[in-house]
Formats: C-alpha cells, sequence, structure tokens
C-alpha cells in the first residue's frame, strides 16, 4: 500500500528523517515509536504531504503523494489539534468531514452510533464547540472523524496521549478492529510501547531518523522494545 | 517583585511579532503610529481655533459632546480592550502575593494604549485653553475630571468584561441620543454638558470623577482578589454552543458545505466579527464625501474612491485575509479531498453577497441623489466584478496566521504588508476612479458611473481565469504556507 523510496527530509542541513526503504503492506496495522524527536510526526506529515521531502519519495497505493492528489479521497489523518475546527460544534464538524467524503447526515449520524460508548456521553449535544472542549475529548472528536467514510490509510499521531485509561482501553477496541479490516492500512505513533504493541501487527521504532527496529509483534516484542529504549 | 513582573513585560514587549522581524516594516509602522500621534495633537493644538469659527468658547462645545466621546470610549474598549488575565495565570501557583499580582494586572491595564492615547488630545487641548486665557486653576481640574473619566472607563471595561449584550446596549444608546439630538427631539447633552462644563466652572465638581475612579478602582481590586481562580475570574468566557446545519445550503454540494462554515466562522469568532463591523463602518464613510461635509472631498473622483469603499467595506476586510482566516485548522483543510476551486468560489460567493448586503443596505444614499447611488451601484459592480478575484488573489499571497480569538490585528498586520499586496490592492480604486473621470469628462454626464459598471461586467469574464491563477498559487505556495501557519504569534 505504502512504499518509501530514499526518503529524506533535512531542516538547515541538518537530517531529521532518512528511510532508504519501507514497505507497508494493505491491511496492516502499522505502530511507529520512537523518542522525541525520532521523526515520528515528520515521516507522518510527509504521509500527508504537508511537508516537502529533501529527497525521495513516498508512494500510496502507487500515487506519489507529493506529486498528485489522488492520495486524499481514500486517506485520513488525524494528528494534532490543527486538524479541528475550534469554532464548529463537534457534530458540525463530523457532517463536515462526512461532506467533503461523500456522506450526508443521516449517514454521519449512523456512523456516530458505533462510537457511543467511546465518547463516553461528553462529545455529542453538549452545547460546546471544539474548542472548549478538553484536550482529551478534542483527541477522541479528531480520531472519530479520522474514521468517517471507510478511508483505506488511517494515520494517527500520539492517539493514546491525554485520553482516560477507561478511553485508551475503548480506543485499543477500536484499532483492534480496523486492524482485523484486511482493507484498512492503519498506522499508529506513540511513545506508549505497551499500548502501541497491543494494537499493532508490526513495529517500527525510529531513532534520529533512521529506523532502528523493525519486527513483528510477539510476546516477546515488548521485552525487545524496552530493552533497546532503556540502553 | 514589581521589577521583576516589569522586566518579564519588557521581554513581551521587544520580543513581540510586531517588533521583530522585518526593519522595514517595523519603520512604517512606527512611522504610521507617529502620523496618528500627529493627527491627534493637531487635533488638541487646532481644535480650539477650529472651534472657535463656530463659538466664542470651544470648552463649552467640548463639555458639550464629552457625553459621546466617553461612551463612543467605552463601547470602543468593551469591543477592543482585552483584559490580561490570561498573563496572570503562570504566576498562581508561584510564591508571589495575591495583592502584589492583582495590582500588577490593574497597573497593567492603566498603561494600556487606550487609556494614555487620550492624552494626546487632551493635553495640547488644556494646553491651548490655559494660553488662551482660560483659568489655569480651573483648565486643570477639567483635565483631571476628564482624565478620571477615561480611566473610569477603563475599570468599567474590566468589570463588564464579556458581556456582549452591553455592547449592544450601549451602542444603542449612544446612536439613539445621537438620532434624538440630531432631530431635535430631546438633546441630552443639554443636561449633562452642564455638568462636564462644571469640572471647569467650579472647583468641587472634580470630585465627582475622582471618587468614582476611586471607587471603581476598589471595586475592581476586591473583585479580582476574590476571583483568582482559574474557573472563576481567570476563566475563559465559553458561550453555549448550538448546533446549526443551514441545510438549505446542502443543494449546492461541496461549494454549500464551504459556505456553511464560513458563515459560522463569520458568526462565531470575535476576530471575523471585526469584519461585519468594518463593513458597516465603511458603509457610513460615504457621508464624508457625498453630504458636501468636507469641501475638499466634493469632487467626483473622490467620490468614486468612496463608492468603492462604501460597498468593499466586507470585501476588502474579509477578502484579504482568504486563505488565512481558516489558518488554525490548514493542515485538515490541505489533507481532506478538497478542490481548490470550490474552496476558491465558495468564498468568493460570500464576499459578493457581503457586497450586495452593503449596496442594499447603502440605499439611503439615495436622499442625497440618484446620481450618488447610481455611483455606488457602479463601485458594486466594479467590487464585484474586478476587486473581488484582485482581492482574493492578493490574498493567497498572504501567509498571516489569524488567532481567530482575539479581535487584535484586525486592523493591518505587518505580513499582510507586502509589495505583492500593494501592487494588486492599487488597481482596487485607481481603476475606477480614472475610469470615472474619463466617462464624465471626456462623454457626459452619467457616463463616468457607467464606464465603472462595463469594467466590473468585464471583469467577469476572467472569473475563471483568476480562479485558476489563485489556485497555482495555493498549491505553489502550500508548504511555505503551512509551515508560516504553523508559527502561531
Amino acid at each position: 500500500m505504502i512504499q518509501v523510496h530514499n526518503l529524506k527530509k533535512a531542516y538547515n542541513g541538518v537530517t531529521v528523517l532518512n528511510i532508504a526503504s519501507l514497505e507497508i503492506p494493505k491491511g496492516e496495522s502499522f505502530g511507529l515509536v520512537g523518542n522525541n524527536g525520532a521523526g515520528k510526526t515528520t515521516f507522518f506529515s510527509l504521509l500527508l504531504d504537508l511537508i516537502q521531502p529533501s529527497a525521495g519519495y513516498i508512494t500510496s497505493n502507487n500515487i506519489k503523494i507529493n506529486e498528485s492528489e489522488g492520495w486524499k479521497p481514500f486517506t485520513s489523518a488525524f494528528l494534532d489539534e490543527t486538524f479541528l475546527i475550534g469554532y464548529l460544534t463537534p457534530e458540525e464538524y463530523f457532517y463536515f468531514i462526512g461532506d467533503l467524503r461523500g456522506l450526508n447526515k443521516a449517514d454521519v449520524d449512523a456512523f456516530l452510533t458505533q462510537y457511543e460508548d467511546f465518547f463516553n456521553g461528553e462529545i455529542l449535544q453538549k452545547k460546546k464547540y471544539l474548542r472548549d472542549l478538553s484536550k482529551g475529548n478534542q483527541k477522541k472528536v479528531g480520531i472519530i472523524a479520522a474514521l468517517i467514510g471507510k478511508p483505506e490509510v488511517i494515520i494517527l499521531d500520539e492517539p493514546f496521549a491525554n485520553l482516560d485509561p477507561t478511553t485508551q482501553f475503548r480506543l485499543k477496541k477500536v484499532l483492534k478492529e480496523l486492524a482485523d479490516d484486511p482493507e484498512v492500512t492503519i498506522l499508529v505513533s506513540s511513545h506508549d510501547l505497551a499500548h502501541t504493541i497491543e494494537v499493532s501487527n508490526r513495529i517500527v521504532a525510529l531513532q534520529k531518523g533512521e529506523v532502528v527496529k523493525d519486527i513483528q509483534t510477539s510476546a516477546e516484542t515488548l521485552r525487545e522494545l524496552e530493552a533497546f529504549f532503556a540502553a | 517583585m514589581f521589577r521583576k513582573f516589569i522586566a518579564l513585560e519588557w521581554k513581551a514587549f521587544i520580543r513581540s511579532s510586531a517588533l521583530t522581524g522585518n526593519v522595514v516594516l517595523t519603520v512604517f509602522k512606527v512611522l504610521g503610529a507617529l502620523y496618528f500621534i500627529a493627527i491627534f495633537l493637531a487635533f488638541g493644538f487646532g481644535g480650539y481655533y477650529l472651534l472657535l469659527d463656530i463659538t466664542s468658547d470651544p470648552l463649552a462645545v467640548v463639555s458639550k459632546y464629552m457625553l459621546y466621546y466617553l461612551v463612543f470610549d467605552l463601547v470602543f474598549r468593551l469591543f477592543l480592550q482585552k483584559l490580561p488575565v490570561i498573563n496572570i495565570r503562570p504566576f498562581l501557583p508561584l510564591p508571589i502575593k495575591r495583592s502584589t499580582i492583582v495590582n500588577f494586572a490593574i497597573g497593567k491595564t492603566l498603561l494600556s494604549f487606550f487609556n494614555w492615547s487620550h492624552l494626546f488630545f487632551l493635553l495640547p487641548f488644556t494646553i491651548v485653553l490655559i494660553k488662551e486665557s482660560y483659568d489655569p486653576l480651573n483648565a486643570m481640574l477639567w483635565f483631571t475630571g476628564i482624565l478620571a473619566f477615561i480611566y473610569c472607563n477603563n475599570f468599567l471595561n474590566i468589570l463588564l468584561n464579556n458581556k456582549d449584550s452591553l455592547l449592544a446596549v450601549f451602542t444603542a444608546l449612544l446612536l439613539g441620543f445621537g438620532a434624538l439630538q440630531y432631530y431635535s427631539v430631546f438633546d441630552v447633552t443639554t443636561y449633562t454638558s452642564v455638568f462636564y462644563h462644571g469640572l471647569y466652572a467650579t472647583y468641587y465638581m472634580v470630585v465627582i470623577p475622582v471618587i468614582a475612579l476611586l471607587a471603581l478602582w476598589v471595586l475592581t481590586y476586591k473583585y479580582f482578589y476574590g476571583n483568582l481562580h482559574l474557573d472563576t475570574g481567570l476563566s475563559q468566557k465559553e458561550e453555549e454552543a448550538r448546533t446549526e446545519n443551514y441545510s438549505w445550503l446542502n443543494r449546492y454540494g461541496t461549494l454549500g458545505t464551504f459556505l456553511k462554515n464560513d458563515i459560522r466562522l463569520i458568526r462565531r469568532n470575535k476576530r471575523s466579527k471585526t469584519t461585519v463591523i468594518m463593513s458597516v463602518v465603511f458603509l457610513f464613510y460615504g457621508l464624508l464625501f457625498f453630504t458636501g461635509a468636507m469641501e475638499m472631498y466634493d469632487n467626483s473622483m473622490l467620490q468614486m474612491f468612496a463608492a468603492i469603499f462604501v460597498t468593499g467595506g466586507f470585501l476588502f476586510t474579509f477578502g484579504q485575509f482568504v486563505p488565512s482566516w481558516d489558518s488554525a485548522y490548514y493542515p485538515l483543510m490541505m489533507s481532506q479531498n478538497i478542490q481548490y476551486r470550490e474552496y476558491i468560489s465558495a468564498k468568493w460567493w460570500l464576499v459578493v453577497i457581503g457586497t450586495l448586503a452593503s449596496t442594499l443596505l447603502a440605499s439611503f444614499y439615495l436622499y442625497y441623489g440618484w446620481d450618488i447611488y447610481v455611483m455606488i451601484i457602479a463601485g458594486a459592480v466594479f467590487n464585484i466584478g474586478v476587486n473581488s478575484h484582485l482581492v482574493l488573489l492578493g490574498g493567497a499571497y498572504i501567509k498571516t496566521p489569524i488567532d481567530l480569538a482575539s479581535s487584535k490585528q484586525a486592523f493591518g498586520d505587518k505580513k499582510a504588508f507586502n509589495v505583492k499586496t500593494m501592487l494588486i490592492s492599487l488597481p482596487k480604486m485607481l481603476v475606477p476612479m480614472l475610469l470615472y473621470v474619463i466617462g464624465e469628462n471626456l462623454i457626459g454626464q452619467w457616463w463616468g458611473s457607467i464606464l465603472v459598471i462595463l469594467a466590473g461586467v468585464a471583469g467577469f469574464a476572467f472569473r475563471n481565469k483568476v480562479f485558476s491563477m489563485i489556485e497555482k498559487i495555493y498549491k505553489a505556495e502550500k508548504y511555505a504556507t503551512l509551515h508560516s501557519y504553523k508559527q502561531k504569534n
């Protein structure tokens, strides 16, 4: 689904990301871990053509991401609060995303009923604009909005951060269901090794912009990663 | 402790976006500020002599209209002056006395531009009074009294903060009394001028504003002191949100989707609301030109200039910041499946609707004659046909992130000012002005307006071309735009 070819990103001569080759097959649940500054968000921003690669390129479904916009209809993402429109209510925001992805209001309403548990009664009909929601609740809205319209590639940056423990469990459930769908390729980054391992069937660790681990998750994965990051 | 606070403020000032960055533009800004200061000073020094033309006692006239001056000041403050409460937050958990924090916060408001800017008028005016053989002591008492009132406004604004309904009440009062006075139904100033003039005429009247000021000061101090918690005095106001679907826009497809959002954008954010207010202000701008109020404005070239502004207020103030209005969530827009064409035409329709609404509202100019209103309609056609495209084209080069929650920067921003936008801006006014003069002088009376209208209609022909150009700019500048929208403040 996604292929990385000699991808490099440098700012003022300092290389922050350098991935010679990486392939993410369709239906994979891909976890990206690494310390601050390892290049996780840079990689995701490149995947969404929000920044320009210094060299190399990424293809998604054989579409060169930095040359064509053809990847947009089947890709969705939630990186940070810049993906939210602060002056909308959550409902309006969901309908807006729905409109852009060809779903009408009724479709979106039906879609949202699946996530009532996840919202925990704190999102819908609360008479609040997104800008007035807590960070955690904003995140819930952003994550669910990224799932609207059956995207084939879903990119979530740090989805577990700021969420309360209950919601973390519920999110893991949601992500695992998506991971089981062979049509959906899901990319998740996190600082939390345990969470990432639970929802991903493959883990890539970045360090200073380079891929330092690339493992299929197994019972051993957590220990292996912990040993790596503790060193 | 206060010294440390002041050091912090100093850093905040010299590191603010207004001072860092382009030197040339900073110089321009300083020059602009000096220009306004000069104008105020000129009014302060010259106002007295101007008023001598119509009255023998200028101080009486100034006192008569002082009520309007002060109420207008309060309205202006309610609208624009923000409280420095946010900056207090980091101090709360530090070992600093509550009273110190409160005094600092209050002291900071006292030094605000909204207070000292009045001095540029009041001080020279008082000096002239004394020079023109008004009693020095009384003149100084008058000055003290008025200054006390201005500071009263400062505290009133704090105490009444965030009550938008009050803004409407005061504006209504202002307009209501103004209208009653204009039509000689009821002149409120006959009563209030006794008081304001009394500040000069008597020795004791000045006590009233000074006591009011002290009382408000104490009240504000107590209010802050008692409410120095994140969930009370320092909380951000949250308004109750209502989901609005505007489903009648659904039939316009993606265009409707964007229009819905833009309507919400304008209605729900302070910064964008100012554009609506500005367009109302521009609506009345023409009065200066069309009523013969100012002799030097009484020529058709300048009247055409005004006609463009009367209907173009919204077009200019909103249009010049497309796409910056969406800066807070531009990464979302850029990763969603969005057709630039639809996005641009939604904004285009919005400014067109704004222009049409202004044209209808401007129909009161009919009172000054058909030729005036035809001129305004010509301006509107030119605005829709030509300027709407130019303004969007200019906006494409502006990469200023907009903070929707604050009404600051509403009057321009350094990054909004560059050579490209200047070049694109010039023809917006110059072309219709020239066309009008050519038509009127070389062909005949109505031909000025007709030529401008023809140019406006011709502008439509280029719509698609311009939209494609804007689209190309958006695409070419995408990364740079995303990058600069990330730099907040």
